[in-house]
């Protein structure tokens, strides 16, 4: 099965709950993660989640809308974007 | 391939803190085929492939917006210039296909479409004239259309005869709309591409298919983003920063582009690297030129920092596509740049060094406020200048310029939302009358002897 990836960022104020709350939206749409990564850049909480959508009933944009609420709740910006561009923006 | 952290986050910061997009995607369409004897077939025609394309474009563009989290700005259609196929109609088909034009552009959800014009560097037919006269009640009475001349080019030298003509054209089209705005939809140019995918000048060449994805990149507000972090590197190595930033937004604008083209199933065309300025704070190519070290744009040394800005720029598009084409300069719009109008305010900034800018670089005098009563032939002068410097050079000049009907210089004119605001521009009073009277056509110059 060819894989579908996506990174889904966050950026924010650290607190309680954001990987656990974006795992449970993604798990909840059989949504596979293949990766993640998260430190503290310049004071902020980031976070890279890689998230494997080929199985997953949801689109792109279903997926953006529920992670909106997220989002807007925990005032951190998530974005969701395929993988394909930061391959062709990153390596030639 | 892994991508890192710090990669990922470098993107999305493009995104959401430095107006990273994609301008615009541009879709020219072939409208020969529509020609017919009868104008109200020949109107469906152009209306049916002129709407089913359009709605196409913006429906699968949408998709790719949520797909890559890049916003495309502009969804826009340009066709086959209207001289061309208007030939064999009658008198009133031009303002007929423009109407037509404006309302499947207005249907498929459009927001401008380009290809009024025609190519008259040499002459013009009784087609192209009748377009020309047509132009003062076009850009009146439409709203979306865009209009071009060519009216140079460095094999046909420059045609003088039409370039009298456009003072007078300009100056009517100025006085039929709100702030002379009509104006902002009209590009004069020399070498005019025929893939170029901004408005107002896009235009579907004779020499392009059926269809033809055109993608135009942005950017200012990215370069900003470096060249300010750079402040203290040399030129070198501000070159070399910049050339790498133009690399990957490139690169994102060429991916975007050929999956657009292959969802549409129409031929990928090019993309255009030109950095375009918005009005946001931040979005602003004189903004780059004067973090670069210039205390304002229009200072000495501004015409020098903007050839290193676009030599760059043009060197990493040009490695991250082998599509490269279109204008791929830098616009120096006026109005539509808050440091470059505010420039204009300050007094650091005239026209004649505008003038100057774009010999080496910027794609023409664009979106600049004149005085209400600059005399018609002063007008033709301004434009045959600026077209002077595309002749020679072998490049593209354009010429977007508002006569502001009842404005004098130094006055405050909003053209609104887009188009911006700025200062109205001193221009000499000394008179050109004469040598523009004289008409005729100016030999395209000689190809050796480059000094």
């Amino acid at each position: 099965m060819k894989r579908d990836l996506v990174f889904i960022t966050v950026i924010g104020k650290d607190q309680k709950g954001i990987i656990a709350r974006i795992s449970n939206a993604v798990f909840k749409h059989n949504i596979n993660i293949e990766d993640l990564n998260q430190k503290i850049m310049g004071g902020y909480f980031v976070m890279t989640m890689l998230a494997d959508i080929s199985d997953s009933p949801v689109t792109i944009q279903e997926l953006k809308k529920e992670l909106a609420v997220i989002e807007e709740e925990m005032h951190l910006r998530i974005q969701v974007q395929h993988e394909n561009i930061f391959k062709a923006m990153h390596r030639v | 391939m892994e991508i890192s952290l710090v990669e990922v986050m470098e993107t999305v910061h493009m995104t959401l803190y430095h107006n990273f997009d994609i301008r615009t995607v541009t879709l020219g369409i072939n409208l020969k085929d529509c020609i017919h004897s009868d104008l109200e077939v020949f109107k469906s025609k152009v209306y049916d492939k002129v709407t089913d394309q359009g709605k196409k474009l913006v429906l699968e563009a949408e998709k790719l917006e949520d797909k890559y989290g890049i916003p495309i700005i502009n969804k826009r259609i340009s066709v086959t210039p209207v001289a061309l196929i208007v030939e064999s109609c009658s008198c009133d088909a031009p303002l007929e296909i423009a109407k037509t034009l404006d309302r499947a552009a207005f249907d498929a959800g459009i927001d401008f479409i380009g290809g009024y014009g025609a190519l008259v560097q040499k002459g013009m037919t009784k087609a192209d004239e009748r377009l020309i006269d047509s132009l003062p009640e076009v850009l009146s009475e439409t709203e979306r259309v865009c209009a071009f001349l060519n009216v140079a080019s460095t094999v046909s030298g420059m045609n003088m005869d039409a370039v009298i003509r456009l003072g007078g054209i300009l100056k009517d089209i100025s006085c039929k709309t709100d702030n002379g705005i009509g104006c902002a939809k009209f590009a004069v140019f020399s070498n005019a591409p025929e893939d170029n995918p901004f408005m107002a000048g896009a235009f579907h060449g004779v020499g392009e298919p059926d269809f033809s994805l055109n993608i135009g990149i942005s950017g200012p507000g990215v370069v900003r983003s470096v060249v300010e972090k750079n402040r203290d590197c040399d030129l070198t190595a501000l070159s070399e920063v910049i050339k790498r930033t133009a690399f990957k937004i490139t690169r994102a604008g060429e991916l975007i582009g050929r999956e657009l083209s292959s969802n549409m199933n129409v031929p990928f065309g090019i993309v255009d690297v030109s950095l375009a300025s918005t009005t946001k704070v931040g979005d602003s190519v004189a903004r780059i030129v004067e973090l670069m070290g210039i205390e304002r744009m229009g200072a000495p040394g501004s015409t020098a920092a903007l050839a290193l800005l676009i030599d760059a720029v043009k060197k990493g598009g040009a490695m991250a596509s082998g599509n490269v084409g279109g204008l791929s300069g830098t616009f120096i719009p006026v109005s539509e740049d808050s440091c470059m109008s505010a420039a204009v305010k300050a007094g650091a900034l005239s026209i004649e060094k505008l003038e100057a800018l774009t010999a080496v670089c910027s794609v023409g005098l664009d979106m600049i406020a004149i005085p209400g009563d600059t005399p018609a032939e002063t007008i033709s002068a301004i434009i045959a200048d600026e077209l002077s410097i595309g002749v020679v050079n072998g490049k593209t000049t354009g010429v977007r310029l508002i006569p502001v009907p009842g404005k004098r210089a130094g006055d405050f004119v909003n053209f609104g939302g887009l188009l911006g605001e700025t200062y109205v521009m001193d221009i000499s009073t000394f008179s050109s009358r004469d040598f523009i009277l004289r008409g005729g056509r100016m030999p395209g110059p000689i190809t050796s002897m480059r000094n």
